[in-house]
């Protein structure tokens, strides 16, 4: 029996022919770095300063209305110039659709806060500052959420010293 | 002239009604809430963390300590990522025992749920009741997967091992006794006086606060909002059983109540559906680079010997991709997003867990209400702090 990846959302092979591509590159043509798809899975990069708007942009939109943020996190690419990869997994409840919105940002540079769209990302956004260490600007409070205050480093970054700081 | 004056009481983290280390820190005004601010992470475990130092399959134990309650869910919401991120097929009677243990586990983790609720709010019999069905539902767990609470049952690929014998017998004794059980309990709640002056009305949400602070699972269908990942985006064998989706308008204590209870004779449902339609075949596809070979096979066969060799020493390396895959826990939407770089751990593994991003809707449920309220309002929410701090 042959399994079906797409079920998620899309049936196409080209992610430039998701309606939500489509869409954002009409209105901010010069925001959208690329895009890609993986198992049926569509995403599109954007840049950072733009990321804010783009994403009012698909929450509000009444034809996309990706009203609700599934999950927010980042990944660390320590070789890339822009090493924090922020990711955002957005869904639609009136339409059933699932899409994904990438954006970059260097190491010290700040990330737009995404609280004001939907309040879901206050400790998404938290535990991103805690653990990978991006800080995200004009979110209400930004404090550590899973480690202690003064605790040093952020662990899950990929030069996190997992054996221990002290050599016995 | 009255004064107003604020006063700050610790709740937690070892208040036997937040369900685990969960810590509230309460400003009052009297009685009356005016803040509240949960502090969290006193069971942080680096789950994500350990994730990227261990081989895919040897993730799958961490998973059955998120939600230690449902552990089968969660096996289940991750074995869903890696095989979506590897391509995998499986045996239709591979899912059908997987779809049949996830609502297994959903009903065990709902039971505990109703006692451990009924007894925040006083009515203590409840909790022994749901605890002897609770005890049924585990030895079913213990008979098929050999462990009681941490399942690690499923593979990417298929189950560990075909179900034993004499289990249609036990599983259908279980799903004619429990129903009956549940009108029990409803007895005891439902339309008891006590019950409802402590739920209905009491840490109302509506639809759209609930969506944009990301609110998911019966918590969600309590405020109006009908979706359930089961029936929107079918996973497994959900899309060729029939059940219903109970939604409840209210966004109350009690309607969150409601909506659990409903759940619970709908898994009971789908598990009779799944029995009687359990297709026979292979319980796991043993594709070769993936999912070790059978154990019979290694004296006569040198693939599989190879197979077997280097899947335990390398372990399985999924193509280059990522995926974000989640299913419909107990508690909510359960989401694995796992980036590959093509190598044998993940490149980085991150947990949606639903109880993380429920417990944030705290505040908005409970402020303006009295002191005690706040324990019915956290148990409605039906959180685990294993998978809020991984």
């Amino acid at each position: 029996m042959t399994v079906d990846w797409n079920r998620q959302n899309f049936s196409g092979d080209n992610p430039e022919e998701h309606p939500a591509i489509v869409s954002i590159q009409e209105n901010f043509p010069e925001s959208v770095v690329g895009s890609g798809s993986f198992r049926g899975e569509v995403w599109g990069v954007v840049k950072s300063d733009k990321c804010r708007e783009v994403l009012h942009y698909l929450a509000l939109e009444p034809a996309l209305s990706y009203d609700f943020l599934s999950d927010l996190t980042a990944v660390h690419f320590p070789r890339e110039d822009e090493p924090f990869e922020i990711v955002y997994q957005l869904y639609s409840i009136p339409n059933n659709s699932r899409f994904r919105v990438k954006t970059t940002v260097a190491e010290g540079q700040e990330a737009d806060s995404v609280v004001s769209i939907w309040q879901a990302a206050d400790w998404m956004e938290r535990e991103v500052y805690d653990l990978l260490g991006v800080v995200f600007s004009g979110h209400p409070d930004m404090r550590r959420i899973m480690n202690p205050e003064g605790f040093v480093g952020h662990p899950l970054r990929k030069d996190f010293p997992t054996g221990g700081r002290i050599k016995w | 002239m009255a004064r107003q004056e604020i006063m700050t009481i610790n709740m937690g983290p070892h208040h036997p009604s937040t369900h685990g280390v969960l810590r509230v820190i309460l400003e009052l005004d009297g009685e009356t809430v005016v803040n509240a601010v949960p502090e969290i992470g006193y069971l942080h475990r680096g789950i994500e963390k350990l994730a990227e130092q261990k081989k895919y399959i040897q993730v799958l134990p961490l998973t059955d300590r998120l939600d230690y309650l449902a552990s089968g869910t969660n096996n289940l919401a991750y074995i869903l990522a890696v095989e979506k991120l590897i391509g995998l097929e499986v045996p239709r009677r591979a899912m059908y025992i997987r779809t049949l243990f996830a609502e297994i586990t959903r009903i065990g983790s709902h039971l505990l749920w109703l006692g451990t609720h009924a007894a925040d709010i006083g009515a203590m019999t409840v909790l022994l009741y749901a605890m002897r069905e609770r005890e049924d539902v585990l030895d079913i767990i213990e008979e098929t997967a050999g462990t009681r609470l941490m399942m690690t049952y499923f593979r990417p690929g298929g189950v560990v091992k075909d179900l034993p014998a004499g289990f249609d017998a036990k599983i259908k004794a279980f799903l004619d006794t429990f129903p009956g059980r549940i009108d029990e309990y409803e007895r005891l709640l439902t339309k008891n006086r006590i019950w409802l002056k402590r739920t209905v009305g009491v840490g109302v949400i509506t639809g759209d606060e609930a969506i944009s602070l990301g609110l998911s699972g019966p918590s969600l269908r309590g405020s109006g909002v009908d979706w359930d990942i089961r029936r929107d985006e079918p996973y497994e064998a959900y899309d060729e059983i029939d059940f219903e989706v109970p939604v409840y308008t209210e966004g109350d204590v009690y309607a969150r109540y409601l909506a659990r209870i409903v759940e619970m004779r709908q898994s009971v449902r789908m598990i009779r559906q799944l029995v009687e339609g359990m297709p026979e075949g292979p319980f796991i596809e043993r594709t070769a680079k993936y999912v070790l070979p059978d154990k019979t096979r290694l004296d006569i066969s040198i693939e599989a010997m190879i197979h077997h060799f280097k899947l335990i020493v390398e372990g399985m390396a999924p193509p280059k991709g990522e995926v974000y895959s989640t299913i419909e826990s107990p508690k909510g939407e359960l989401g694995f997003y796992i980036v590959s770089d093509g190598g044998p751990n993940p490149y980085r593994l991150r947990i949606r867990p639903p109880s993380f991003v429920n417990l944030q809707s705290l505040l908005t449920m409970v402020k303006g209400h009295m002191l005690a309220d706040v324990v019915a309002i956290i148990g409605s929410l039906d959180i685990v702090l294993g998978e809020i701090d991984r």
